[in-house]
């Protein structure tokens, strides 16, 4: 039976890792993911959990291994943070179109420079194109149940695909929440065994990773390109059955209080429960707000966006993260781009908000739609601003 | 370019892009690539097998009578063969029209 304890999110994680019973963990420390690979460590040395604890010299080198592991046939996964994840970037662009289901939680954190261990989306959009399935958790609830959907959506035959699942850094991995840890019977209702359809195997020896000739490249990308975007009804079969074995429903788009809303915030990650207090306030008020969190970003749930936001007037968009000298932030541009000469489609403006770490409080969410109302009846001369910037 | 057209597109790409048999290098024809091919001089060649030894695609092939035969199939014109070479035995010469 499953039992709901206080945890630490990252060691909540970890369970979900441990109870998904992964082969081989490749890993390198830093903050702030530390956590969730030291109580791997921990698990593995005493014995609870049978799996090889790689100790490897860097973020590269954990990638690396990972593919291999995961070539071999071995259920993988490692976790990294911010500069971490970027010394991965080599590696990372290389299991998408190779189909190997390594599962990653990565634990957003800022980039350098300046020097910043705190939280905002900097790392993940800097490698938003690397092919893999991408979700986002906002509770310490999510971060647990969506670890265990994540190994049973890459390792599905149809998909088998790399996924990586992002928690922000401190404001959710390091808090202590209520979490329902599901039992081991549980999660092996839920979770079968990893079966590849290859293997490396001297017995039946094959290549994997061949060069791409200029004759055969296109056709690879696009191979690989078509697999993410059609494992998308997988991942919401996942979903679904998690929905029917524990009761949790998990959607690629979630709304709060959005039907009738003039004004939409868009969120991603765990600055979305900030927000619903932000549209509770604001709805006492009898301001017409409402929210759509984004939790599948990889492959973009177009349709479902659409639906879920394509009848507001306007849209907040909060990025966490600025993208110097574009013409607005990742998600900002990702929305434009769903809504562009759609007739009726709502008018979009870009908050960048949180970065490195600074708290997006309730006031800051009031003020972005109180912004977006202004400009719906002036635009602005940019498309996006950076909330709280001091200008002076 | 060799014409891949009619036979792969990307709904038929192997799954990974895998190589699903062993030793197909063989069919991938690197003779292609080739704008100089090595001559060798057997006057001055003495069956020494260095080229074979360097050569990058098994392209230098020892005959029965010992010396050695350029498999053009295969030889991509690198001249490593003759940079190697002892004896000065081989040549390099462009491939003409
Ligand atoms: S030119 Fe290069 S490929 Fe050709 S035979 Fe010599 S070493 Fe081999
Ligand atoms: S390296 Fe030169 S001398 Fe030696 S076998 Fe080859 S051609 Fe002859």
């Amino acid at each position: 039976m499953a039992k709901r304890v206080g945890i630490e999110v990252s060691i909540a994680l970890a369970e979900a890792v441990k109870l998904a019973n992964v082969d081989v963990i490749p890993a390198y420390p830093i903050t702030p993911q530390t956590h969730i690979v030291e109580h791997l460590s921990e698990v593995v040395a005493n014995g609870e959990l049978d799996a090889e604890f790689v100790l490897v010299e860097s973020e590269h080198g954990a990638m690396s291994c990972c593919c291999g592991s995961s070539a071999a046939g071995a259920r993988t996964f490692t976790s990294s943070s911010a500069q971490g994840l970027l010394l991965m970037s080599e590696i990372l662009f290389i299991p998408g179109p190779m189909r190997f289901p390594i599962v990653m939680a990565v634990v957003n954190r800022a980039l350098s420079a300046p020097i910043s261990i705190w939280n905002d989306h900097q790392d993940i959009m800097s490698q938003r194109d690397i092919g893999w399935i991408q979700t986002f958790a906002d509770t310490g609830q999510e971060a647990f149940d969506l670890m265990l959907h994540a190994f049973r959506v890459a390792e599905d035959r149809r998909v088998s695909l790399p996924m990586i699942v992002n928690i922000d850094g401190f404001t959710l991995s390091h808090v202590v929440e209520a979490v329902e840890l599901l039992s081991q019977e549980e999660v092996d209702q839920y979770l079968p065994p990893f079966k590849p359809r290859y293997r490396l195997d001297p017995r039946k020896p094959i290549t994997m990773g061949p060069v791409g000739i200029p004759e055969i490249y296109s056709e690879a990308k696009v191979a690989h390109n078509e697999a993410l975007k059609a494992s998308k009804k997988v991942i919401l079969q996942g979903w679904k059955e998690f929905a029917d074995l524990f009761g949790r429903q998990y959607n690629p788009i979630e709304t709060y209080r959005s039907e009738d809303a003039e004004v939409l915030l868009v969120t991603m990650g765990s600055i979305s429960e900030t927000a619903m207090t932000a549209i509770d306030t604001m709805r006492d008020k009898g301001q017409k707000a409402g929210l759509v969190k984004i939790r599948l970003w990889r492959p973009f749930p177009g349709p479902e966006f659409r639906k879920a936001a394509g009848k507001a007037k306007i849209l907040a968009v909060v990025d966490r993260c600025l993208a110097p000298g574009a013409i607005c932030g990742p998600v900002g541009a990702e929305l434009r781009s769903l809504f562009y000469k759609v007739p009726g489609a709502p008018k979009i403006f870009n908050f960048i908000a949180g970065l490195g770490g600074r708290d997006v409080t309730v006031g800051r969410f009031e003020e972005m739609v109180d912004k977006a109302l202004v400009f719906a009846k002036k635009r602005p001369k940019e498309l996006y601003e950076v909330i709280g910037v001091r200008e002076k | 370019m060799p014409n891949t057209d009619a036979i792969i597109g990307w709904k038929t790409i192997t799954f990974g892009c895998h190589v699903m048999e062993p030793g197909s290098s063989v069919k991938f024809r690197t003779g292609d690539w080739r704008s100089q091919r090595p001559v060798i001089d057997n006057e001055k060649c003495i069956k020494c097998g260095i080229c074979w030894i360097y050569c990058p695609d098994m392209a230098c092939i020892q005959t029965e009578d010992g010396f050695f035969e350029i498999d053009l199939e295969y030889c991509k014109g690198c001249g490593i063969c003759a940079h190697e070479c002892p004896k000065d035995a081989i040549t390099i010469v462009p491939e003409e029209g």
